[in-house]
């Protein structure tokens, strides 16, 4: 079976790449681009680790083809901070240590960032909605929380 | 596995019915995918009706509403004027699963999936919604509560798809909602739910009901007889306590590990009670 030619967007930068048709965009992100910050947890759309945009929306990158990302753009925790410069999540989490293991915290940071494109300031249960998509074992959440919403000040205060 | 990906519904029909071996219809791709990596489904070919630009939107027709097969979850709750026409048929598709499978997961696929607990289909029932159905014969409409036939079964033949989904004009004074009991408060399977759409006259009194419960049956169910109990009076206590019972009797459920027979029979009653109540307040009747 000859591959698929993919050519997309990814995290502002044209890529292209060649994939199976059975081959999901999180298998074509860590095996083909090398883009390992999706992490694969259950690969069942219920923990939230693949969490990638695609065309602004936040989605599971386990539950989607590597096929349909043609033309799309796509948004990968790589592209989160610019260069050395952190973005402000992910420097609250760091000060709220919202992370012990760090399995989930990158698509936790890309689920945050999501909601914070479409509501700069949610409140705590808006959050806690947001992102009850994303599974983690560790923290117990609340550090997490309030490090998203401690970010969301900052940004609506520097904005 | 071949991927096809045509951008109109005639091209989307031909390969279709062109396709030797199983070729599977991929919408939001939040169940279809899931089946493919637990090898409950092994299709030869996946066939992506994304591209093509009319399923993907949201439009006026015939004075309702006409919802592309590949709209997702999310774009129907930012649509205002569509949760403003059909808050209850929104607030089910919304109802499923996180703001990730929100982002993918169509009310289409809902309905196709043909789960007995699917949320969106108790609503769209109630609501009164019509499939369209592409084939090679051309297009079919047929009512929504027609096209599930048992678990994971539906009415469509091979080389058939849903394009699209009709929700029809909201007549003055009406209203819809979708309950669910979960054990959890949210992303969980429904262990009933229940929609209920009615209409009020100028005097509060009901000329029009249609209620439907999912996860009592093989198949999502319209209850007329549940429906009869609000028509002709103003929703008050005593109606209420007559659609409890009726939606108690139609409940045929199954015991498993999420509910026992005893407990659906009973919580179908009780959320048909709750869920008239909100739909008479959104159809303006004093609650």
């Amino acid at each position: 079976m000859s591959k698929i030619h993919v050519t997309t967007t990814i995290n502002g930068d044209p890529v292209e790449y060649l994939c199976d048709a059975e081959e999901t965009l999180l298998d074509v992100l860590r095996d083909h681009l090398g883009l390992t910050g999706s992490k694969e947890g259950c690969g069942t759309g219920d923990c939230g680790a693949c969490s990638v945009t695609v065309d602004g929306r936040l989605v599971c990158s386990c539950l989607m083809l590597g096929a349909e990302a043609a033309g799309r753009e796509i948004g990968t925790i790589e592209g989160m901070a610019k260069g050395d410069q952190l973005h402000p999540l992910q420097q609250k989490f760091i000060e709220h240590a919202a992370l012990q293991c760090g399995i989930c915290t990158p698509g936790i940071l890309v689920a945050a960032k999501s909601l914070l494109d479409h509501n700069p300031d949610p409140s705590e249960e808006e959050t806690r909605y947001w992102l009850a998509g994303n599974l983690c074992r560790c923290t117990g959440y609340d550090k997490i929380i309030r490090a998203v919403l401690d970010a969301a000040k900052d940004m609506r205060e520097a904005s | 596995m071949q991927y096809l990906s045509p951008t109109t519904i005639d091209d989307a029909i031909r390969l279709l019915s062109s396709q030797s071996g199983d070729c599977k219809v991929l919408a939001g791709g939040t169940d279809l995918l899931v089946r493919m990596r637990s090898g409950f489904a092994e299709p030869d070919s996946i066939l992506d009706i994304k591209r093509i630009d009319e399923l993907r939107r949201i439009s006026r027709d015939a004075g309702g509403w006409r919802i592309g097969a590949a709209v997702s979850g999310a774009e129907m709750g930012e649509h205002a004027d569509l949760v403003a026409d059909w808050p209850g048929v929104v607030e089910a598709v919304n109802l499923i699963g996180s703001t990730q499978i929100q982002g993918r997961a169509t009310m289409a696929g809902n309905l196709c999936n043909a789960s007995p607990a699917a949320d969106s289909v108790p609503a769209m029932i109630a609501a009164g919604a019509v499939a369209r159905i592409a084939g090679q014969d051309g297009l079919r409409d047929i009512p929504v509560a027609d096209v599930p036939t048992g678990p994971g079964k539906t009415c469509l033949s091979p080389g058939e798809f849903v394009t699209s989904i009709w929700l029809p004009s909201r007549p003055e004074r009406s209203g819809d909602a979708y309950l669910r009991f979960i054990p959890r408060t949210e992303m969980d399977i429904a262990v009933v739910g229940c929609a209920v759409a009615l209409t009020l006259d100028a005097g509060g009194t009901c000329t029009a009901a249609r209620v439907s419960l999912g996860a009592v049956a093989p198949t999502a169910i319209l209850v007329d007889a549940a429906a009869d109990t609000l028509i002709g009076t103003t929703v008050d206590d005593t109606a209420l306590d007559a659609l409890a019972r009726a939606c108690s009797d139609a409940a045929r459920p199954i015991a498993d590990k999420r509910g026992t027979v005893e407990f659906r029979v009973h919580v179908a009653g009780v959320l048909a009670k709750r869920a008239a109540i909100i739909a008479k307040t959104r159809a303006g009747g004093a609650s």
